[in-house]
């Protein structure tokens, strides 16, 4: 292993860890906060599979998301708890579906069609749970009993889901790690750099291109049935386009290219909001706390072009040329002298 | 219509005249325009076949129907012997179709070693076995070494593509092209840009490679054509005015009028 990757492994695994050590010290709404928090980690790293590996920019991953948390809570029994064993992989095969067939229309069109497309598609799903009595309506519709498996987890207590949560995001990030580095990986970074070449090559495109959304709709799928357990609760904004945007700030302010970026990125973006909505610090302006958000997202796009994965090699970067500059001078100096 | 006489080569055997590819009457309108008209060409193993004509006669567009890029408006292609005009651009290349581009389409980010080894993986994909890493996979690394080798870009392989040079990076173009183990190969002015040292090397290259090659080559170096081309077929605007022997082509009178301006 490369020093290189050994930092990047590093930098996960005690992220990992002291997401394990948390519950320690954060209390009940800290808990519930990471929870959240982690599940949108994982939709972001579901996003990064289109829009950072494969050059796909979705903008409609909020859809598989919402259809993964409704099938949730629609297939659960009124009376007594559903099995995981078959609630979550229905949940996630349901994403998957949905994202196999709007693949196979939108990966049709390319770049800003593809993006308009996608975010047809999830307005689409969005309006059925909407204006239908479907799923509730605008109201939404509530899990009453959480799911179980057999007799040896309960999704009820906010401890058991955090770690729950966790652990669904240790394994989606692994999968996604050991996932890129395989052909079908290299295959899809081709894909983002040449898709021209790769066809000329004698990749089909369109297959691995809908194998990857797929498999990020179902991932998507996977948080949504993890939201839907935690709050008990699903509603249309799930589905909206501000979630689906709000996934995209993420992996560009985390970084694009880097699943360590969607990471930090949902992390980023989570905490900043919490921040900028606390009234203990902005008091009344804590209701306008959109422009907060938005003002530090645009600085730091505007600074952090490779997002803030890449600040530490920015802060290196601009050492090393200090200290280049500072030695040309003194070389400079010296001839003078 | 000039159609180039199959029999009329250098025999080298059965193996050598085997047609490879045939395009039979290939026509491209784009609306009113014909950007290739009725044009057929054989592509023998063991001949280097060479399209000239002055910019905007067809041949890129040509190359771009044969290698499946673009359908055709009429005309048939085949490939070893079968029908392939409605076949994807992927699945011609799968059969054994390579081409190279007239402008560099590397993978620039990649190392050199990962351009390469991404080619020779279209032989080997296994995209379903997803927990393999690709940099251990034993065909692709070997495929890309080799190719990288032939071509003479196997002193910068851990180098990124983008900071090549651009004669290297017109190698790693043929290394890419040669990574999938093409049968025939298309090659869109793969000289452009060289420097004296590196044409002589890619002329060597394609003298090697054509004894178990076809070659299509478009090129606009006249003296490299005439030394390395055993047919040479002549485009002017999108059709084939004259098709032979490099002495043939050099002494027809409609192509010293068409192209070569009488020298």
């Amino acid at each position: 292993m490369n020093p290189e990757d050994r930092s990047k492994l590093m930098f996960v695994a005690a992220a990992f860890a002291l997401l394990a050590l948390y519950p320690l010290v954060g209390g009940e709404f800290g808990v519930d906060l990471a929870t959240k928090i982690m599940i949108y980690a994982i939709l972001a790293l579901s996003l990064e599979l289109l829009v950072g590996t494969t050059g796909l920019v979705c903008f409609g991953q909020a859809a598989f998301f919402g259809i993964g948390a409704y099938v949730a809570v629609l297939l659960s029994p009124q009376d007594q708890p559903a099995s995981i064993a078959w609630l979550l992989p229905a949940s996630v095969a349901a994403a998957g579906l949905y994202a196999l067939a709007v693949g196979a229309l939108s990966l049709r069109t390319k770049g800003v069609y593809f993006i308009m497309v996608t975010l047809a598609f999830a307005q689409m799903a969005y309006y059925v749970f909407h204006d239908t009595p479907v799923g509730g309506g605008t109201d939404g519709i509530y899990l009453y009993i959480k799911p179980v498996l057999g007799p040896l987890l309960e999704l009820d207590g906010a401890l058991t889901m955090y770690f729950v949560t966790l652990g669904a995001l240790v394994l989606v990030f692994g999968l996604l790690a050991v996932l890129l580095r395989s052909r079908f990986g290299r295959a899809l970074a081709g894909i983002r750099v040449n898709e021209q070449r790769m066809r000329a090559t004698g990749f089909a495109t369109y297959t691995y291109k809908l194998a990857a959304f797929t498999l990020s709709g179902a991932l998507a799928g996977l948080a949504g049935f993890l939201f839907a357990v935690k709050d008990g609760y699903v509603n249309p904004e799930m589905m909206s386009w501000h979630l689906s945007g709000a996934l995209l700030i993420m992996i560009i302010l985390g970084g694009l290219g880097h699943l360590r970026g969607a990471l930090i990125g949902a992390f980023a973006f989570a905490l900043l909001q919490e921040f900028f909505k606390a009234e203990a610090i902005f008091g009344d302006f804590a209701k306008h706390w959109h422009l907060g958000l938005g003002l530090v997202i645009i600085v730091s796009v505007a600074l952090l072009p490779r997002g803030l994965v890449g600040v530490p090699g920015q802060i290196r970067e601009r050492l090393v040329g200090r200290a280049s500059r500072r030695a040309e001078t003194v070389e400079v100096g010296h001839g003078q002298a | 219509m000039a159609r180039l006489d199959a029999h009329n080569k250098t025999d080298t055997g059965d193996r050598g005249s085997e047609v490879l590819l045939r395009s039979q009457g290939i026509t491209r309108r784009w609306g009113g325009l014909v950007a290739v008209n009725q044009v057929s060409l054989d592509l023998q193993r063991g001949t280097v076949h060479a399209v000239i004509g002055t910019n905007g006669a067809g041949k890129s567009t040509l190359i771009n129907i044969l290698s499946g890029e673009i359908p055709p408006s009429e005309g048939r292609v085949e490939l070893l012997g079968r029908d392939v005009t409605a076949w994807s651009q992927p699945r011609r290349a799968q059969a054994g179709l390579g081409r190279s581009y007239q402008r560099n389409t590397i993978y620039p980010s990649f190392t050199v070693q990962e351009n390469c080894r991404l080619a020779a993986q279209a032989r080997h994909p296994h995209p379903w076995a997803w927990w393999q890493r690709a940099d251990r996979c034993p065909v692709s690394v070997a495929a890309a070494r080799l190719a990288a080798e032939q071509a003479g870009v196997q002193d910068f392989m851990d180098r990124p593509a983008g900071l090549l040079s651009h004669g290297q990076k017109r190698q790693l173009e043929i290394a890419m092209c040669l990574a999938t183990t093409p049968q025939v190969l298309l090659l869109d002015e793969p000289l452009a840009g060289m420097g004296a040292e590196e044409t002589e090397r890619m002329l060597a290259l394609l003298q090697q490679l054509k004894a178990e090659h076809a070659i299509l080559l478009v090129e606009h170096d006249m003296d490299a054509v005439f030394r390395v081309a055993d047919v040479i077929t002549v485009m002017v605007n999108g059709s084939v005015i004259a098709s032979g022997t490099p002495d043939d082509v050099r002494n027809s009178a409609d192509v010293q009028a068409a192209y070569l301006g009488g020298h």
